[in-house]
């Protein structure tokens, strides 16, 4: 009985059946999933505008994006100086500090840890810069993970200044 | 005793019978043949059932008062507190239930590796209990979010946060669990709406747990298989349904004492400040019976392996089955597993304190330890005992341990001997 088997035309009845089954059950399904992404009405908030003219050098301020924390520090020139210092070597997720604040006393960041998720506290930590009090991941003074659980650095979200006063983040 | 085939006696109940058969059903269930030594360990699928349908029922009233949305979800749980009639005790009642389900199940699940319940042929009846555990984790979980306190809201940042671990698709993953960029109110409706669909799910999967455990028939702290319709065994009821209900008003009122005397003695007391996205609490923490997993989840360096871990601690219990690799099924003749059973006991016990302390210094070296003990406990030390312990001779019967007595059948004897006069019978 080595009689090679040849496929009949009722075997790829079959499989183009299961075939388009297949995907017009994937098609169905879809919308019952996709209907969990964000919504219009949660990606129409997507930019917001801050005014920065009152914060003074040594300060942070945080405002809401997207449900998010937004850190807005007026870094010091003593936190500039520590931030470019530090060797790449010495980083967990190596970035230059030139290439994490666009202009080097407004260090805008997502205030949320990488880790988890929480809201790290400020001037704390190791690096007296940010310090998340859930895990225990400390951050440096332009935001980059030091010492702890997070694998990577506070995100910097897409921002740019309308004018010396205001931030646009989104 | 007897697993006959049931006969309807009237008419009527015959017609109904052969065309559902429920009534067959209500009569295997009555005459469930039970192992005559089933100690009140064994009381706890009973107890943890009451729990199942207390948490429906307050649940399913909770509900009609509660609004999921974040500008009225912690405010509806006040109005629940002190407004609507008796709001309060069912609100108790359904908080301090889940922890009383918790404590049952985990009591359930211990006995269950004291006594080697998980083993052939019983490893499906354990793989659902598994699927039912993670069920009520989950449901717990999402249960404890629906207040919108300080705590739900950074509880549920930080577990769906888990997802986030996963390379590549984590951040689409997060993103879809939430409905938008963080936790927020598209992430408490879908929780609610699913906290109230998991629980009816449990109770399907219980209804496979029992299906699957009628098919062997109960495992029984000896171990050994009993002889069914024999005098080893009982009829569930009324034999089991007493003892049952002996344990589970011992039971109550420990709920109970918690309900009325310290109803928020298991949460904690940030969870009456109203969720803020921009202030985390110093010190977060889950549920106490989520706590020995959130040990190992901070236990290891690294985002990723530590929720590879935590999950690995739940799932390693699928396997169990295969990995404890010993024919003997009780501890009791298993001299050394039986040590290790109770250093496990205490080292779950011991990560559930380390979960809830700062993962620093000397905890975090504990937590280490312990995390590397359980692992080492399921994935090393079983399969190395089923192969070399030297287990105890197993008894003929599960009578036999209560009769071989060294000296018990003289005195029986002895016993016996007074009323040989009598002709009351002989024992020889």
């Amino acid at each position: 009985m080595t009689k090679e088997i040849k496929p009949k035309r009722r075997d790829f009845l079959f499989t183009a059946t299961y075939t388009i089954g297949a995907v017009g059950l994937g098609a169905a399904i879809w919308p019952l999933v996709d209907q969990m992404n964000p919504d219009s009405s949660v990606k129409a908030l997507s930019t917001t505008e801050v005014d920065i003219s009152a914060v003074e050098p040594g300060k942070t301020i945080t405002v809401l994006w997207r449900g998010k924390p937004i850190f807005i520090r007026r870094r010091t020139k003593e936190e500039i100086d520590e931030a470019a210092a530090v060797d790449l070597k010495d980083l967990k997720d190596p970035e230059k500090d030139s290439d994490r604040a666009k202009n080097p006393e407004w260090l805008v960041m997502v205030g949320v840890c990488t880790h988890l998720g929480c809201v790290p506290l400020g001037d704390k930590g190791d690096y007296n810069a940010w310090f998340c009090p859930c895990h225990g991941s400390h951050y440096d003074t332009s935001g980059r993970i030091r010492k702890g659980p997070a694998p990577t650095n506070l995100e910097i979200p897409k921002y740019e200044f309308v004018n010396n006063n205001t931030i646009k983040i989104g | 005793m007897s697993e006959n085939k049931y006969i309807p006696k009237t008419k009527l109940a015959k017609w109904f019978d052969s065309r559902l058969p429920l009534l067959s059903l209500s009569h295997h269930l009555k005459e469930y043949p039970t192992p005559k030594n089933l100690n009140y360990w064994w009381t706890f699928g009973g107890i943890l059932t009451f729990c199942l349908i207390t948490q429906i029922v307050t649940g399913v009233i909770l509900g009609m008062h509660y609004v999921a949305h974040t500008d009225h979800a912690f405010e509806s749980i006040e109005h629940i507190m002190r407004d609507v009639n008796y709001g309060w005790l069912l609100r108790y009642v359904h908080a301090n239930g889940a922890s009383m389900f918790f404590l049952a199940v985990y009591i359930h699940i211990f006995r269950g590796l004291f006594y080697g319940s998980y083993k052939a042929p019983r490893e499906v009846i354990w793989i659902i209990g598994v699927i039912i555990y993670l069920l009520m984790m989950a449901t717990a979980f999402m249960g404890y979010v629906l207040p919108w306190g300080q705590m739900s809201f950074w509880g549920a940042t930080v577990i769906t946060n888990l997802f986030s671990a996963i390379p590549l698709v984590g951040e689409s993953i997060t993103t879809w669990l939430w409905g938008g960029y963080a936790v927020d109110n598209p992430t408490l409706t879908r929780f609610y709406a699913l906290h109230y669909l998991l629980p009816f799910l449990i109770f399907g999967l219980i209804i496979l747990h029992i299906w699957a455990l009628h098919v062997p028939g109960n495992n029984n702290p000896i171990g050994i298989d009993v002889k069914k319709n024999s005098n080893e065994t009982m009829p569930f009821h009324p034999y089991m349904v007493m003892k049952d209900i002996t344990a589970l008003l011992v039971f109550i009122i420990i709920f109970f004492w918690f309900v009325f005397f310290a109803p928020n003695a298991l949460g904690h007391p940030d969870n009456y400040i109203e969720a803020n996205p921009l202030v985390t609490p110093t010190h977060i923490v889950p549920e106490w019976y989520l706590l020995p997993f959130y040990a190992i989840l901070r236990a290891i360096p690294s985002k990723l392996g530590g929720v590879i871990f935590m999950f690995a601690a739940i799932f390693v219990l699928v396997a169990l089955p295969w990995l404890d690799t010993s024919k003997v099924r009780s501890s009791t003749f298993r001299p050394l597993y039986r040590k290790f059973f109770w250093v496990l006991v205490v080292t779950v016990i011991l990560l559930g304190y380390l979960g809830a302390k700062p993962p620093e210094g000397i905890y975090l070296v504990l937590s280490r330890i312990a995390t590397a003990y359980y692992f080492i406990h399921f994935l090393i030390l079983l399969p190395v005992l089923g192969r070399y312990e030297k287990t105890d001779p197993l008894p003929m019967s599960i009578s036999d341990p209560v009769l071989d007595k060294p000296g018990l059948i003289d005195k029986f004897k002895k016993a016996a001997g007074q009323y040989e006069g009598d002709n009351v019978g002989s024992f020889k």
